[in-house]
């Protein structure tokens, strides 16, 4: 019995000596961030390499969706906050301290499929996507799809179409992209962060759609780019307005990006999709980071110091990963708003 | 009642020490009243904008809109009570016919292991259950159970359409595992308060230990089994993890079990923390609100029908 | 109607009812091994889908970045550590004096109400008491933390506790405590050394199931603790746990982290499984003293 009771005792103070440890080594700064799944690969890759330059640093950022970024972001329960698709005038206008976009890469938006035997470079038109995704096209071997890819052997099996369960930016930009080329989705459905799905089923993710993806024979699904490259999961090449099949890669990316310069607004938050330009690939976005103008100093020096990295040093390792950097003429815009960034003293909480 | 005789003594003498304790006590007692009430207002109270919005066309409507933010719960509340329907199909007699074979037809020493192993499924955390569904009980659905459903009984609506392997049956089906010992471990303790007597009487009179346990055990304990029964829903109505990690996530009625669906937790768990606008956020917490609510009307309802049994 | 007829129509009925007998408990033999199967395709997956990732690394070393082997979740078990201490101190405390209240003093209005309460409590699904906790401490706090995180595991075990303690007290013979009040002591004397500290075996074992509970909790860390890739840096911190890194490994596309979720799986059913374990044999009639 008292054997019993020091145990207890004894796992109770072993406990508190483990917290107080965990106390104790607040030393370093953490800076915790969320967002957007669709760059974390690359972030994940970042905010390590940021470790190694600065080892004070730790980011710690979780994938939970750009809706989620930009909500918890709002809430201040998080430093920063990531989104593929910019925040729109109300909810700036919601947030009680003005917020900056800043743009750290390109990204790809990528129709994925799983057909067995069939390899990447599937070709699909704007409008036969949309009504995939409408519901209207309903199996693989129908005639539309079969008469644009002559040659190709498409089982006659149902579609099965995978699409985000949360809020995403991924969705944003893809149904952005279905809004601009189908008056039909853009009344049935519209553009968001999460929509009415006519059909499909939910992934939780780029992460979650890729794991359905690869689980689910017939899909059809949509996510970044590097997902279906680390998966290998084959992807489509999709007919651009200048009416050539594209397939998403460096070249098709950068061209659909460097096609918003001329037009790009002050605050960055613009859309790449569909864009005219001969070879660009026609579902790209910017993706951003969120960051309040004014930060507490401790942090936010820390904060500003990442960003002056990512759009350095950082963006070697965009491509590797398979996004496209940033225009060199944006670059230097973006790193003139980082200045503008000001700090305040820090309050304790 | 024993209590009693020791309230009588302890008014002789009050100590300061006896004071202060009993207060301690009681404000930690009080507290945890005081927590559930205050759980409920602060549900209410997110959910405050989405009720005065939508009053009842929330749980009326079936269209769960963010962008033109119309939400309508009754898919999702659709999800909840076919899933946990499944559940407790399968697991209410799978877990009666358990608990009459560990009390009644098997040797105490035996019964009281595999009863162990049984309980231990309830020990097991809803994220492995999950994590198994996807890799383990999602593909043997879809490559071995359900292409068989939907070629041979395709032609009754519940086993129509395309199937994933995700989706309402998988969602059901880890449900009822998990189910299985709340339902047996509550059945279990109710055959053991059956007096012997009651089964040798029926034993005496000739009948086989089949019908015995029908008279005397079944016959005497059917409410006991039915608020173990409701227990074992309540518990299926809000179990999160495992069922959305397997149950597809679409707000859609449809009248297939092998489509995928949504139910009130896992549309919480999905969306609750990406939520962007406020009046979406409301929408979840009412969700959260209404399961709240069920819960404690389950519970109500099962503690009437296991009180009613160990009162007679 | 003549006798040998009527017992050959005796005998047939009672072979039928011996069938049926006989079919009945082959129906029930059949169930309980149905039962079992999922227990044991369960336990067999996650051993050999486990084992082949446990080595030194998956205790020591952190998540790495997607693409990149060698990680760990040396902070996730460190996470679920510091959080059921946490949920320990806030649950352990209230759930035990909430039960003491319940099973010491006599019945009242109070004591059916907390009753009441406490089966209502232990029923809500944990998300809820997660959304709850969010708004209660995640949004003024203006951020996840472990304490969030600690406070919802900790709501989550009072109620278990409170009432399984009450359970276990009740067994305890009056003569007991009239024992301690004729030698004089105080009656809070009473109930904590002699009624808690003369049952403390019986209590630890509702502790170690309680604790055994939360540390598998997922859905109420979703919004409180939330994860952190690095190590814990403080309890105003957010930070990893097991359970919320094996559902983000579970649901994303890489082998990698299939691998990693099916060995933190392993490490949290062998946690939880010898909790419960210790538990039985804690309570076995051998070493009992109550």
């Amino acid at each position: 019995m008292r054997r019993l009771v020091s145990v207890l005792f004894g796992f109770f103070s072993l406990s508190s000596v483990v917290i107080m440890i965990a106390v104790a080594t607040e030393a370093a700064t953490l800076i915790n961030g969320a967002g957007a799944t669709f760059p974390f690969p690359l972030y994940s890759k970042w905010f390590a390499e940021f470790h190694k330059v600065d080892a004070e640093v730790e980011i710690n950022y979780q994938s939970i969706g750009s809706g989620g970024g930009i909500r918890q972001f709002t809430e201040h329960t998080i430093d920063f906050g990531a989104t593929d698709i910019p925040m729109t005038q109300e909810q700036l206008s919601k947030a009680h301290s003005p917020i900056l976009h800043i743009p750290t890469v390109v990204g790809a938006v990528v129709l994925t499929y799983n057909l067995p035997g069939i390899p990447s470079g599937l070709k699909l038109s704007s409008d036969v996507i949309s009504e995939l995704f409408l519901g209207k096209i309903k199996t693989w071997s129908d005639a539309r799809i079969a008469q644009m890819n002559p040659g190709v052997k498409l089982p006659n099996e149902p579609v099965t179409i995978i699409r985000r369960s949360d809020g995403s930016g991924t969705t944003a930009i893809f149904t952005d992209y279905l809004t601009k080329v189908s008056p039909d989705w853009k009344t049935r459905v519209g553009t968001g962060t999460a929509v009415n799905w006519p059909v499909g089923l939910g992934g939780k993710g780029n992460e979650g759609v890729a794991g359905l993806i690869q689980q689910t024979p017939g899909s059809l699904g949509y996510t970044e780019l590097v997902f279906a490259k680390i998966n290998h999961l084959s992807y489509v090449a999709i007919k651009n307005q200048a009416g050539e099949f594209v397939e998403p890669n460096l070249n098709s990316v950068t061209l659909a990006a460097s096609s918003a310069i001329k037009s790009m607004p002050k605050d960055y938050r613009t859309s790449i999709t569909n864009p005219s330009l001969k070879g660009a690939y026609p579902i790209s976005a910017f993706t951003y980071l969120l960051v309040h103008e004014s930060m507490p100093k401790a942090k936010g020096e820390k904060i500003i110091k990442f960003l002056h990295w990512a759009l350095g040093a950082g963006q070697q390792y965009a491509q590797k990963l398979y996004y496209s950097p940033l225009p060199p003429e944006m670059i230097s815009k973006v790193n003139h708003t980082i200045e503008a960034i000001h700090l305040v003293p820090d309050q304790h909480e | 009642m024993s209590n009693f005789r020791l309230r009588k003594r302890a008014r002789r003498e009050i100590h300061l020490g006896d004071l202060v304790f009993s207060y301690f006590l009681r404000a930690l007692s009080f507290g945890l009243a005081l927590l559930l009430a205050v759980i409920g207002f602060f549900l209410f109270r997110g959910a405050f904008a989405s009720i005065s919005r939508y009053g009842w066309s929330f749980v009326t409507e079936s269209v769960w809109d963010p962008v033109q933010e119309v939400f309508g719960s009754a898919p999702v509340l659709y999800g909840t009570l076919v899933s946990s329907l499944i559940a407790v199909s399968i697991a209410a007699p799978l877990s009666v016919a358990i608990a009459l074979f560990l009390n009644e037809v098997v040797p105490p020493k035996i019964g009281k292991t595999i009863g162990f192993l049984v309980e231990m499924l309830a020990a097991i955390p809803s994220v492995v259950y999950g994590l198994w569904g996807i890799f383990v009980l999602a593909p043997w659905l879809r490559t071995r159970i359900e292409p068989i459903l939907a070629q041979d009984l395709g032609w009754i609506p519940i086993f129509s359409g395309p199937y994933y392997g995700v989706g309402m049956l998988a969602a059901g089906l880890i449900l009822s595992i998990m189910i299985i010992p709340t339902v047996f471990s509550i059945s279990r303790e109710i055959f053991k308060t059956i007096p012997t007597a009651q089964r040798e009487a029926a034993l005496a009179l000739g009948a086989t230990r089949w019908e015995m346990m029908k008279i005397s055990i079944l016959g005497s304990s059917k409410s006991g089994i039915g608020g173990a029964i409701i227990l074992g829903l309540g518990r299926a109505l809000g179990e999160t993890m495992a069922v959305t990690m397997v149950i597809g996530n679409r707000a859609e009625i449809s009248a297939s079990l092998l489509a995928p669906a949504q139910t009130m937790a896992s549309v919480i768990a999905n969306e609750y923390a990406e939520a962007t606008s406020d009046i979406h956020l409301s929408a979840l917490i009412e969700i959260g609100f209404l399961l709240f609510v069920v819960t404690f009307i389950i519970n109500a309802f099962a503690r009437l029908f296991i009180l009613r049994e160990t009162k007679s | 109607m003549n006798p040998a007829v009527l017992s050959q129509h005796m005998s047939q009925r009672y072979l039928r009812r011996k069938i049926t007998h006989w079919i009945m408990m082959g129906v029930l033999a059949l169930a309980s091994g149905l039962a079992l199967i999922p227990l044991l395709s369960l336990s067999a997956y996650v051993l050999t889908q486990g084992i082949p990732g446990l080595g030194i690394n998956f205790f020591t070393h952190l998540p790495q970045p997607i693409g990149e082997t060698g990680g760990g979740m040396a902070n996730s078990i460190l996470g679920t550590l510091t959080l059921v201490v946490l949920a320990s101190l806030i649950g352990v405390p209230w759930g035990i004096g909430t039960g003491l209240y319940l099973s010491e003093y006599p019945p009242g209005r109070l004591s059916t109400a907390v009753r009441f309460s406490a089966d209502l409590l232990a029923s809500i699904p944990s998300i809820i008491i997660g959304l709850f906790v969010y708004t209660l401490i995640v949004i003024p706090m203006r951020r996840f933390s472990l304490i969030a995180g600690g406070v919802a595991l900790g709501i989550i075990m009072i109620p278990t506790l409170a009432r399984s303690t009450e359970e276990l007290l009740r067994r305890v013979p009056v003569h007991v405590r009239e024992a301690g009040l004729a030698l004089g002591l105080p009656r809070w004397k009473v109930i904590l050394r002699i009624v808690l500290l003369g049952n403390a075996r019986a209590i630890s074992t509702g502790i170690i199931l309680s604790i055994a509970r939360v540390a598998g909790e997922t859905a109420p860390l979703l919004f409180t603790s939330f994860n952190n890739q690095y190590w814990q840096r403080g309890l105003g911190q957010p930070s990893s746990s097991l359970p919320v890194q094996i559902y983000t490994y579970a649901i994303s596309p890489y082998e990698d982290w299939h691998q990693q979720a099916w060995t933190g799986a392993l490490i949290l059913v062998l946690l939880v499984f010898t909790m419960n374990i210790l538990t039985r044999i804690l309570l076995s009639p051998r070493g009992s003293s109550s």
